[in-house]
């Protein structure tokens, strides 16, 4: 049993990145029937806005502190954030100590820039255009994105480190009343997990409860009706993509402290990413969300030891073994429409 | 004159293609060796035989995609088991690159025949996403539980102990190279003349004439009633649903061709270094035949061989251009200006050349959706227009009265 809670545990945080690149995919879809393949390099672009307040936050000075020497006997160069030296001690480290959740507030506007700036610029152009050119010139972006991180950032992973506070793990299974370490959890994949859900029921509250969300989603199923009503329709669907652009992003931000980010993390969410939006069916917002922790849990599971030694290798073909199953056997995805995209 | 069945056009287009193909070593030295502008010259082996191999590969890409508009984005699949084939024949039967090369025409034929029948049940992005799974789920697998097929991350190699049974023993106590009949594929005769260094390889003779048959067939196809059909399915495939026609067989047919097109591709990049690693497979592989494809012009004969000889050549060139290289070239600017454009240049050349190639294709894509080709037509067209006023000139025709209700 505790090896269950585990693995699902496990699949919790891959899943719920999933989920959330997913979601924004399906919403670009859905509104602007555009297959974005530039969005897995939104997902890395915002690992890099906490990347790169981590090292705006940690830029120092240099002082010769004459009191101490270093190892080959010359006084001690002393490196001090300005901010340190702005705030003062503890409140200074505390803002660099949390970099990447304040990296949080930073992207959204951002994201929502670049994802506006975006669509305004390049991907208006192909609306009506075939998929496969659409898929062309995203592809196309997302090398572009991704070689201008690799320019400014280098080819290696970044380490950036979560609050102090939320490194290293806590004993889940006590809660659950089972005995001592027989579950151990990182705090930072429950916070990516509680983030995730908060960020995904916001929304689909924001869909729900507001006008805006409201003539978003009519557009969503009748674009002609809504812009008959005399609705600048195309206006919503555009910071429609930017909102689908931050919630990716802020899926980056937070991931970054889980794997260092590197230039290219983007392309490897991204495939799979698609394969999600796939299974949970095009344009279906609960689907992508579903579907992603689906397959991250599922993904969990077939790394088991016990599952690999019946069927060697299913961890590294398992999201798309039930790809493939989907698509074949019911096309429109888990909780897809009928007949949206159905062939 | 017409020959093998082709038109008096294509026909002359064949011989064209032939020529260039052929002479290819020579096209490619334009520059004098040692001059500033030599590092711009292509004619070496190694990126020759790429231009030849990649070709085949779009080529074939273009039967399936340019024909009947299926986007498979898992076509580097079918390359990467043509040259775990290819080696594995190196390994067990012979050095001699024939049966190497058939061996990876089947047994990508087959896995294309398996990987089809099934993607064809759906179409558009479903299909696309089909491919890619089963490439994905190749490539992982070659990397894990496949690794006695495989040899894993560091590749299918030849070795010394391998059995090579038609071959006789190996008493050199080095590793044998691979060759058509004896003739060894990285064999080249070096002739100077004008200043210029021109290679002839055996290897890329071999992949040159390998490329000019497919290319016939592949231009047989396109001219064929086969060819026709394809192309209905990419115009309207539930019409051709309702007037009777089961479209299945040709699609498949097209996708088992391309795919046989990669296993050659596959199978001669290992004739040329026996060697074949998962990458091949990844999907970014199977993206850049994708770009090769639209680069050059998808649908049109010549377009991905264009799309394959520009990327590749781009890879090598202007990856080598370092910021030495810059300097010397402004070098005769002012210093400060200089140093402004080697920055200036900087990220999009040597290992930034990604950023280019980026760049330029979201530019090909927006504004020439028929890739290279459709520029060169627009440029030609640009030019005949241009040539008209010559001889009628436009004073002496009547004006087009504006405006004309039709």
């Amino acid at each position: 049993m505790d090896a269950i809670i585990l693995q699902i545990l496990n699949g919790l945080d891959k899943g719920s990145a999933y989920a959330l690149i997913a979601l924004g995919l399906t919403l670009i879809f859905g509104t602007l029937g555009v297959v974005n393949f530039a969005h897995g390099a939104i997902f890395m672009l915002g690992a890099f806005t906490a990347v790169t307040l981590d090292r705006l936050l940690n830029m120092s000075f240099v002082t010769i502190d004459p009191t101490r020497t270093n190892f080959l006997g010359q006084p001690l160069e002393v490196k001090t954030p300005y901010i340190v030296s702005w705030f003062g001690d503890s409140i200074g480290n505390g803002i660099i100590d949390w970099a990447v959740p304040l990296s949080i507030l930073f992207s959204i506007p951002i994201m929502l820039f670049i994802g506006y700036a975006m669509e305004r610029g390049i991907i208006k152009h192909f609306y009506h255009r075939p998929h496969a050119d659409q898929i062309l010139v995203t592809f196309g972006l997302a090398i572009v994105l991704q070689e201008i991180v690799k320019a400014f950032f280098g080819a290696n992973p970044i380490p950036t480190p979560a609050p102090a506070a939320f490194r290293g793990s806590f004993d889940f299974g006590v809660w659950l009343g089972f005995p001592a370490n027989a579950i151990i959890y990182p705090y930072w994949r429950m916070i990516y997990f509680l983030f995730s859900a908060i960020v995904i029921s916001g929304v689909f509250a924001f869909l729900r409860f507001t006008t805006f969300g409201m003539v978003v989603r009519a557009g969503m199923a009748d674009r002609e009706t809504v812009g008959l009503l005399g609705i600048d329709i195309d206006k919503r669907f555009t910071i429609m993509f930017g909102i689908a652009a931050a919630v990716a992003g802020l899926a980056g931000v937070m991931y970054a402290p889980i794997n260092s980010p590197n230039y290219h993390m983007g392309m490897d969410f991204l495939v799979l990413s698609f394969v999600v939006v796939v299974v949970g069916g095009m344009g279906s917002l609960p689907g992508a969300v579903l579907a992603g922790f689906l397959l991250g849990v599922l993904e969990s599971f077939a790394s088991m030891n016990e599952i690999k030694s019946i069927l060697p290798g299913i961890d590294q073909i398992i999201i798309y073994l039930i790809a493939i199953i989907i698509l074949l056997t019911r096309p429109r995805g888990l909780m897809g429409r009928k007949g949206v995209m159905e062939d | 004159m017409q020959l093998f069945g082709l038109s008096k056009k294509d026909t002359l287009f064949l011989l064209i293609v032939i020529f260039l193909t052929l002479a290819t070593p020579i096209l490619l030295q334009p520059f004098a060796e040692g001059s500033g502008l030599a590092q711009f010259n292509a004619g070496y082996p190694d990126l020759m035989q790429r231009f030849a191999i990649y070709g085949i590969f779009a080529i074939g890409f273009n039967i399936l995609f340019g024909l009947t508009g299926y986007l498979s984005f898992g076509h580097a699949a079918f390359l990467g088991v043509g040259s775990y084939s290819a080696v594995w024949m190196f390994k067990l039967l012979t050095m001699n690159v024939i049966p190497g090369i058939i061996l990876a025409v089947i047994v990508s034929g087959l896995f294309a025949l398996l990987i089809g029948w099934i993607s064809l049940r759906r179409s558009g992005i479903y299909f696309s996403i089909l491919t890619l799974a089963f490439a994905q789920m190749s490539y992982n697998l070659a990397y894990s539980v496949l690794t006695p097929l495989t040899n894993g991350e560091t590749g299918l190699q030849i070795r010394l102990t391998d059995p090579r049974l038609l071959d006789g023993a190996n008493t050199t106590g080095s590793l044998p190279t691979t060759n058509l009949f004896g003739l060894a594929m990285n064999d080249s005769i070096r002739l100077e003349f004008f200043g210029r260094l021109f290679t002839f390889n055996v290897g890329y003779y071999f992949s040159a004439v390998m490329a000019i048959i497919v290319f016939y067939i592949a231009l047989r196809i396109f001219r064929s009633p086969f060819g026709l059909m394809l192309r209905a399915v990419k115009t309207n495939q539930t019409r051709l649903n309702y007037t009777g026609v089961n479209t299945r067989p040709y699609t498949l047919a097209a996708f088992v061709i391309s795919g046989m097109y990669a296993g050659l591709a596959g199978g001669l990049l290992a004739a040329m270094d026996p060697l074949a690693g998962a990458e091949r497979m990844q999907w970014t592989a199977s993206g850049e035949v994708v770009l090769m494809t639209i680069l050059g012009g998808a649908g049109t004969m010549m377009g991905p061989v264009l799309g394959a000889g520009f990327i590749k050549y781009f890879e090598n060139i202007f990856s080598k251009i370092n910021d030495n290289v810059l300097h010397n070239w402004f070098g005769a600017l002012p210093d400060g200006l200089e140093n402004f454009l080697v920055d200036l240049v900087h990220p999009f050349v040597g290992k930034g050349w990604h950023l280019t190639l980026g760049m330029l294709f979201v530019l090909v894509v927006m504004f020439l959706p028929g890739g290279l080709v459709e520029g060169g037509q627009r440029i030609a067209a640009l030019f005949r227009r241009k040539r008209k006023p010559d001889g009628s000139g436009p004073k002496h025709q009547p004006k087009q009265a504006p405006h004309v209700a039709e």
